[in-house]
């Protein structure tokens, strides 16, 4: 395996946008970067969706094309950035045709169609906080989320909202407004309660004359929901002054130029599908390719070709599963445009990293962040070397260190390479989460001093590239996604059987981590394969699949300290054969 | 195996993978990945199901045929 893929800048297709890593590390500045940007006319403030998609409508490249859509079907839409803003400016009018006001939650549950793009940046001129949901969430997940972040506008489809949002609609007292996007037919009569919208009758209608209120740049704007080992899932929330941070890594950490054609793979819903597949890219001003369909090799290789996507931003998940259908499959397919790729989600292993020359002329350049740091953080750039393996060094403007918590809640950073500890970022960079909403303490948890603690293992070495090594704590990573296993627990508990749950992530050669549930029954309930099924079923139909766990084993007793906690590590060592650690506060268990 | 059998030994498949699914609404121009909420892993697992059900191997780059009924149907009768 190669220990280094050695870059020469002299010799990529165009110059990267970070040359010289040191040199721009001293130079670099966050107030600098802020003027890459435009700011609101006339000195009001500054906005996302006026840097993203306003600002290039009232210049030069009003008639470049923002987002390129490919349909399921086979459908295909253009939108210029000066259609973009149009359509923006009609949903945000829309809006205020229905009372919303800045501040008001809008809530996305959409696929990849262009109305969830409209819907996104509109409600972000209309300084309203928005949140988009995964549409492959079930019920309860999206029930907890709208009922934390206090929805007052949903925009879905009408399938999703039978499916998803009807049966718990009376646990969402402060929604008003749900609006239908009816892209593929009318919406039906009779689904039309009271609060349902069609969007044909809503927003084309509006006006597409829209001027962004003045908004100062620490103004909430996004609401991200992660999870923890324990409680809720957490809303974490980002202001309008991340822009910052979404356009100097869209320039530095994807080498975005101008002329990039630009896929990112991931979906609005999880934070890297907003981040990168809308903001970011469109700051920089650059072509989005949105693809609707789902993984599928021949349906991916087939927009990388025919596309001429040149930047391109995926998951380990995605390149693993590449990787399995084997090169072969490649061989139809030619990428002269594509130049630089990257990588998200969870490390990516060596392997992959060099794959990436074999199948695409490139290596994979892994990349490190989290919901919390609204952006990438740590990265393998362009010009760089790539030392496959690892997530690579901090981005201009971001320090990052290895600590220790010491046991009065301070921490000391580790002066050697080597040393294995936490993944520390010191507070400060523009993206950076204000807060979880109404969890005051947990936020709090999250940092020692100015350093924002990242829940992430790892390690430094001597030249200063980061190595992720594990999770400090018990949620689990699947596909890229954090998943709480409270939330998975509390799911399988509601069923009358079922007495106790844990549930933990066990390693999956494509996925990275699977979710796995331990589950004691009530007496007189057989633990069998019907059993299995029955709530395997019903975890699916109140999570959804990304959430639900893959495997179900059956126990007589879960190992339990005397205060009454699951070891869900001790189940998770004897799962992969690990030493079981220190048992002195196990008072239950049973293999 | 009769067309039926193969119906059966498929909504067996699915069902060991998303119990919850309602097979027989399922329409059999649908994508099941759609209609049935799976993820791709869940397909992956229901084409390992039904590998193992029927011995036959199935490459990857197969696997789009069968995300429909009529399709498995079709490209398991071969």
């Amino acid at each position: 395996m190669k220990l280094r893929i050695r870059k020469d800048r002299g010799a990529c297709p165009v110059p990267p946008n970070l040359g010289d890593y040191a040199e721009t590390c001293r130079s670099f500045s966050w107030q600098t970067a802020r003027t890459w940007l435009d700011g609101l006319p006339g000195g009001g403030g500054l906005n996302m969706a006026h840097e993203a998609v306003d600002r290039h409508a009232a210049g030069p490249r009003a008639e470049h094309v923002a987002l390129r859509w490919l349909g399921r079907g086979g459908e295909r839409e253009d939108y210029s950035y000066g259609e973009l803003a149009a359509e923006t400016s009609r949903f945000a009018n829309a809006l205020g045709a229905l009372g919303v006001a800045a501040g008001d939650r809008v809530f996305l549950l959409l696929g990849r169609v262009p109305e969830l793009y409209v819907a996104m940046l509109g409600a972000l001129k209309a300084r309203c906080v928005v949140t988009p949901l995964f549409s492959a969430f079930g019920p309860e997940p999206v029930a907890t989320r709208m009922q934390i972040g206090a929805a007052r506008v949903l925009v879905t489809t009408e399938a999703l909202y039978q499916r998803k949002v009807a049966p718990i609609r009376d646990q969402l007292p402060a929604l008003e407004h749900v609006i239908l996007v009816d892209r593929t037919g009318p919406v039906e009569a009779e689904a039309l309660a009271p609060g349902l919208l069609p969007w044909s009758q809503w927003v084309p209608s509006a006006s597409s004359d829209y001027r962004i209120a003045p908004t100062d740049p620490e103004t909430a704007a996004l609401l991200h929901f992660t999870s923890g080992t324990t409680g809720r899932p957490k809303g974490a929330l980002h202001v309008h002054e991340a822009i910052v941070t979404h356009h100097v890594t869209g320039r530095y950490a994807l080498d975005l130029h101008d002329d990039d054609i630009f896929w990112c793979t991931a979906d609005p819903g999880w934070v890297t599908g907003t981040s990168y597949g809308v903001l970011a890219p469109l700051s920089c001003g650059v072509t989005v390719v949105v693809v609707e369909a789902e993984y599928d090799p021949a349906t991916w290789y087939g927009v990388l070709q025919d596309e001429a996507v040149s930047v391109w931003y995926t998951a380990p998940t995605a390149v693993r599963m590449m990787m399995r259908a084997g090169l072969e499959m490649l061989a139809d397919y030619r990428f002269p445009a594509l130049r630089f790729v990257a990588s998200v989600g969870e490390p990516l292993n060596a392997e992959a990293v060099v794959w990436g020359e074999q199948a695409f002329g490139c290596p994979i350049h892994d990349n490190w962040w989290q919901t919390e740091t609204g952006g990438i953080m740590i990265a393998n750039y362009a010009g760089v070397d790539i030392k496959p393996g690892s997530m690579g060094r901090p981005l201009p403007g971001v320090e990052a260190a290895i600590v220790r918590r010491d046991a009065d809640g301070g921490v000391a950073v580790a002066d050697e390479p080597d040393v294995e500890g936490e993944l520390a970022l010191r507070a400060g960079w523009p993206s950076m989460m204000r807060g979880y909403l109404d969890e005051e303490a947990r936020y709090r948890k999250c940092f020692a001093g100015d350093w924002y603690l990242s829940g992430d293992l790892a390690r430094c070495d001597a030249e200063g590239y980061f190595w992720f090594l594990g999770r400090a704590d018990d949620v689990i990573k699947s596909s890229g996604h954090l998943v709480g296993p409270f939330e998975v627990e509390s799911a399988l508990m509601e069923h009358p059987a079922v007495v106790e749950a844990a549930v933990i992530g066990v390693p999956d050669e494509t996925a990275g981590q699977l979710i796995k549930a331990f589950v004691t029954l009530h007496q007189g309930h057989a633990a069998d394969e019907a059993m299995r099924r029955t709530l395997l079923g019903h975890a699916r139909k109140r999570l959804g699949p990304a959430v639900a766990p893959k495997f179900i084993e059956f126990r007589e007793q879960l190992p339990k300290t005397r205060s009454g906690k699951v070891l869900r590590r001790l189940l998770r060592a004897r799962e992969l054969g690990l030493p079981e650690g220190d048992l002195s506060t196990l008072e239950t268990d049973s293999r | 195996m009769s067309q039926q059998d193969t119906r059966a030994m498929l909504a067996e498949a699915l069902a060991s993978v998303a119990p919850e699914a309602d097979f027989d609404t399922l329409r059999e121009d649908e994508d099941l990945r759609d209609a049935l909420e799976l993820d791709s892993m869940d397909f992956f697992n229901f084409i390992v199901a039904v590998h193992k059900a029927t011995g036959i191997d199935i490459p990857e780059r197969d696997y789009p045929k069968l995300t429909t009924l009529a399709g498995a149907l079709a490209y398991l009768a071969r």
